[in-house]
């Protein structure tokens, strides 16, 4: 077997080193009746050739968006990919390194992490970011949480327009923390009212933007109201490109701003492994989840740094501690930062207005189709349109044609027949202009 | 006449007439190694005799301070959450959490004194 | 020894220093050069942003020379051994990328319609199959992201059996001492109280103190197996027995599954659930820190809990069941991980499950035993193990041999890096006074472990030289970095770059203007 360095000769000195007979003697303290049924009809070990083969067909029965325009969306989005973001990650260094406790042999990781951090809080808009979450979903979750933490409150209120999965990982989170969670209708047409609710019982209000329809709002007086009734201002990004070309949530007064970095950091990969961001306010960092790195010096004088305020994580603080995360999405991390360090700023930008402008022209394009109604008045690379059939229906069609046109509101919301025939549509970097054509002549015979 | 006692979760407390002083040990400080962060009760705070009182934080531990008799807090120590290091440095002077109006001043008959504390430390080894 | 030579740059040959991106700002350059915008109606409202981020632009030569500095500040296992306990880091194959690079696996979307993506069900599938049949489980939750995850995804079916049984009022979870502390955490996240179990001189859960603490109020216990000093529960069945009799459950901590993989079915130990660390047990990369994968198994008391999503198949092929509360989900619990869990983790565990097979896998697991009992056999010598006997996959000494020295464990460790290995896992267990957990796993030669040895015993006889403190307190010295000093960074937090005064002062103006 490639992977196992030892032959039988070695196997042979270490036995006889240990004092016993056979490998099976080290295994003496599992109970004789357990081990004997211990018996797999599983295959054997196979050649590099072979795992290829099996794996490359499996690979070949899924339709990939390298072949097939795609304009899916609702928190996973296709971006270009550098060539060196993709080598950097590959860097074994990078790739099989274990968590910087080792803070000497460590740099590497802890001076990406911490300049991670600072990309995070400076397109968030926030003053602090921790070193990741799992994803956005798990990361709405700990923000929800967290706020309970701050406020000492026990209730959250979750906007419509926050993405389903993020709405139903924190929902379920809550139910057994005992924290009450007001999820509000899907809100296609950007409408619900989210001041009004607001009480003094509240621990925070949870929205998202862009939202999950598309639409972009100013939440600017929304923080202010939350603030007034002693509560915190959560708020999503499910696609952080937006945040080159949109007022930030830090600008808008957020307390706790999370998102998924996932379009920035890695191909769609079918939507996982992802990374949570996390950001916040200063004067609430021993109330953050996760590892964070913050900058010291060695014996030397030299900066250095390490990851510290430990004393918040499982690992010390045990049942007290502010999460029970300990893996978190460290490579994509990184993969995150490097992409954005590419872009820069100037890049960072220009991204974001190729995005909308792409997203803008399939509108302008979609608009001229019978049966085709855009939903929101403002958007960034995302929208919904209501069509004149089921949505799910017409995905299936325009999937026969190898076009992977949207994803239908009601694989979320099944049971919302108003949303059947609501479709979500994004454009990306990636969707040329005879993309968008293909799309839009498809959808006007699917449609007609 | 003030008088000092110990608990066995290494708090002091420090009684001068109705109000009564409560810190860290020495030992305890010792224990912790260099402190990096505390957190210390507001006035008004109700503290029951065992309960939960200020957190106090090294690198790699954190630890509850817990209240040696009940009351009510009549000051936190301000200085101590911008320089933690003073419990390191005089754990049982400048380094004291907070202040507390005894509830029950019949509960401190039940701590250590110093000789008892300087005993009970010596048994718990190096 | 000479004196360490200074240099202009500061650089020392291969260690290069390296600043911060922010401090290398060249000013509007990109390393990523995109086409012009079409010219549309922007749809943006008034929520346009035209102030600037503050991000640094840099070319992609410099964007690439940064990182590979930065890499090269790394241990890392493609560069040296990590006999870091509970941790196992193992060999990554690159077959395993290549593999998740596939654009069939990499370039497909968790929403594309279900009849497109047949082949990533299918993956995820297969892989659940493979965890099924070496756990012997009836059941496997595929979506939680990690291990700490994969507690919480077993806690959370556990205490939704419970409430469907009306066993809600049991609100106690039982935990060993030398638990990781993810288990006491999680606890506490599904709403529990944690008292902890005593362990016996042996170094295993004390029996009848575990029986002592069972009742009425007891909801589960959580025990890893191999536990956190390297030893199998020798009583685990008797212990599974005794906790089901109380009406609780039993979760087992898979961290330490590695061990057994090929060897005992966990449901033959009478388990209810154990979460798998994909990242460990199947050697996909840790990353610097992750992502991993904590596919959860279930027994049959506890699968109809299983959190959305799940894959199913039929006659007509795979489909995901993507919704709690009704169909086959009734009674799921809810939704744990966004989209359908960490796919890019499960192609590559499959990768290598394929590679290695069952034999391969059986191969694994004798081989790391038997290493770590080398490494326990042959550092006897000079150190003192915590426990007498075999250890599975991991082996611990306590700090006895340092005794009257100076020298702590953590000094050890760090002249351990001066050597080129990166430390063993130090201060865990709790329950071990000064605590050195070495697991060696099954892919370092006896080369590198007869390397090792040496190195760890030279160490050990200089500390017991009696006057050798200062030396190691003085270590690591051939590293990137010296000790650093963590109370500073913990007394005064600096998490984040910032401008100087000077440079905001001047965009303050820029802006003003």
């Amino acid at each position: 077997m490639r992977y196992l360095p030892l032959n039988d000769a070695n196997r042979a000195d270490m036995l006889a080193a240990i004092g016993v007979k056979s490998v099976d003697d080290l295994f003496a303290d599992i109970p004789a009746p357990a081990k004997a049924k211990a018996v797999f009809d599983l295959s054997n070990s196979m050649s590099e050739i072979e795992v290829e083969r099996v794996l490359s067909n499996l690979a070949a029965k899924n339709l990939n968006a390298s072949t097939a325009p795609s304009f899916l969306g609702a928190g996973n989005y296709r971006h270009h990919t550098p060539a060196s973001l993709d080598y950097i990650i590959q860097r074994g260094e990078f790739l099989t390194a274990y968590t910087p406790y080792q803070p000497e042999i460590s740099q590497g990781t802890l001076q990406a992490i911490y300049e991670f951090q600072t990309q995070v809080a400076l397109i968030t808009g926030m003053e602090v970011a921790n070193a990741s979450m799992y994803d956005g979903a798990t990361a709405c979750a700990e923000a929800a949480a967290m706020a309970c933490r701050v406020v000492k409150r026990a209730k959250a209120l979750m906007s419509g327009n926050v993405h389903p999965h993020y709405r139903d990982v924190t929902a379920t989170a809550m139910r057994f923390m005992d924290i009450q969670v007001e999820c509000l209708a899907p809100d296609p047409m950007g409408i619900e009212d989210l001041v009004g609710r607001i009480g003094s019982d509240l621990s925070c209000v949870i929205v998202q933007t862009p939202g999950f329809f598309g639409h972009l709002n100013d939440y600017t007086a929304l923080a202010a109201a939350c603030h007034a009734a002693g509560a915190l201002l959560v708020v999503c990004v499910t696609e952080p490109v937006s945040l080159g070309l949109l007022k930030s949530p830090g600008a808008m007064g957020a307390d706790i701003v999370v998102g998924e970095g996932q379009s920035i950091a890695t191909p769609t990969c079918f939507g996982g492994p992802g990374v949570g961001l996390f950001a916040t306010r200063e004067k609430f960092i021993r109330q953050m989840p996760g590892r964070v790195a913050g900058e010291t010096v060695d014996e030397n004088g030299r900066r250095g740094w390490v990851l510290t305020l430990s004393t918040r994580e499982q690992h010390i603080r045990r049942e007290k501690a502010t999460s029970n995360i300990c893996t978190n999405s460290g490579l994509i991390a990184l993969a995150f930062s490097v992409h954005m360090t590419l872009l820069g700023e100037a890049g960072f930008r220009r991204l974001a207005e190729l995005n909308h402008a792409h997203a803008a022209l399939l509108a302008d394009k979609l608009e001229q189709i019978k049966g085709v109604k855009i939903l929101p008045g403002t958007f960034f690379n995302e929208f919904a349109v209501q069509l004149s059939k089921p949505a799910a229906g017409v995905v299936e069609t325009l999937a026969q044609r190898k076009i992977l046109g949207g994803v239908p509101a009601s694989r979320f919301y099944p049971t919302y027949p108003e949303l059947e025939n609501v479709l979500l549509l994004t454009a990306t970097e990636m969707n040329s202009e005879g993309d968008i054509n293909a799309l839009a002549v498809a959808l006007k015979e699917v449609l007609s | 006449m003030s008088q000092l006692r110990f608990t066995k979760d290494h708090e002091w407390i420090r009684v001068d007439g109705v109000t009564a002083t409560v810190g860290i040990t020495t030992y305890a400080q010792g224990q912790l190694g260099d402190i990096v962060f505390v957190e210390v009760p507001a006035k008004g705070k109700a503290l029951k005799a065992g309960g939960e009182a200020a957190v106090v934080e090294s690198v790699k531990a954190a630890s509850e301070v817990y209240a040696p008799a009940s009351g009510e807090v009549t000051e936190g120590n301000a200085a101590l959450p911008n320089a933690p290091e003073t419990v390191n440095k005089d754990p049982q002077g400048a380094g004291w959490f907070f202040k507390m109006a005894l509830s029950n001043p019949a509960e401190l008959n039940g701590l250590m004194d110093q000789a008892a504390y300087d005993s009970y430390v010596a048994s718990l080894g190096a | 020894m000479n004196e360490p030579m200074i240099t202009t740059s500061g650089h020392r040959a291969l260690q290069i220093e390296q600043p911060l991106i922010f401090e290398l700002d060249t000013g509007g350059s990109t390393a990523v050069d995109l086409p012009d915008p079409p010219k549309v109606r922007m749809r943006l409202g008034n929520l346009r942003n035209d102030k600037a981020i503050g991000l640094p632009g840099l070319s992609e030569p410099e964007v690439v020379r940064h990182y590979t500095r930065l890499s090269q500040k790394n241990y890392s296992i493609d560069t040296g051994f990590y006999p870091l306990g509970s941790c196992t880091m193992k060999h990554n194959p690159r077959l395993n990328e290549k593999m998740a690079r596939l654009p069939g696996f990499a370039d497909i979307h968790p929403f594309q319609p279900q009849s497109t993506a047949q082949g990533a069900y299918e993956l995820m599938d297969t892989l659940a199959h493979w965890l099924k049949t070496l756990t012997g489980m009836p059941a496997v939750a595929m979506s939680p992201a990690a291990g700490a995850h994969g507690e919480l995804c077993g806690l959370m079916c556990i205490r939704s059996a419970h409430d469907a049984n009306g066993q809600g009022s049991r609100k106690l979870v039982l935990v060993p001492e030398s638990a990781h502390g993810t288990n006491p955490a999680t606890a506490a996240l599904c709403g529990y109280r944690v008292e902890s179990i005593p362990a016996n001189a042996a170094g295993r859960v004390d029996v009848a103190a575990l029986k002592a603490k069972l009742g009425p109020e007891v909801a589960a216990v959580m025990i890893t197996n191999p536990n956190t000093c390297g030893l199998f529960e020798t009583e685990c069945i008797e212990i599974a027995k005794a906790v089901h009799a109380a009406g609780a459950y039993f979760y087992m901590d898979g961290a330490n599954f590695n061990a057994l993989v090929g060897r005992v079915r966990i449901a033959d130990l009478g388990v209810d659930a154990m979460h798998i660390n994909l990242h460990k047990t199947f050697s996909t990369p840790h990353g610097g820190g992750g992502p991993g994968a904590g596919p959860t198994v279930l027994s049959a008391a506890l699968a109809a809990f299983v959190p959305v999503p799940f894959v199913v198949h039929d006659t007509k092929g795979y489909g995901v069941v993507e919704h709690a509360g009704h169909g086959a989900a009734k009674q799921s619990f809810g939704r744990m991980k966004g989209f359908q869990g960490q796919f890019g983790v499960f192609v590559r565990a499959l990768s290598y499950i394929l590679a290695m097979g069952v034999d391969g896998l059986k191969q694994a697991s004798g081989d790391a035993v038997l290493n770590a009992n080398y490494l326990r056999a042959k550092l006897s010598a000079e150190l003192t193990p915590a426990f007498d006997g075999i250890c599975m996959h991991e082996v611990v000494f306590d700090d006895g041999f340092l005794k009257n020295t100076g020298v702590s464990t953590l000094d050890v460790a760090k002249a351990l890096i001066d050597e080129g290995f990166h430390p063993m896992t130090m201060y865990f267990p709790l329950v071990v006074h000064g605590a050195l957990l070495m697991e060696p796993t099954e892919t370092e030669s006896k080369a590198t472990l007869d390397q090792f040895i040496a190195s760890m015993l030279a160490l050990a006889r200089r500390a017991k030289q009696g006057d050798q403190a200062e030396w190691f307190k003085a270590a690591p010295r051939l590293a990137p970095r010296r000790r650093l000093d963590e109370t500073q960074a913990a007394r005064k937090p600096v998490l984040r770059w910032k401008p100087s005064e000077a440079t905001q002062a001047a965009a303050a103006r820029q802006a003003a203007e």
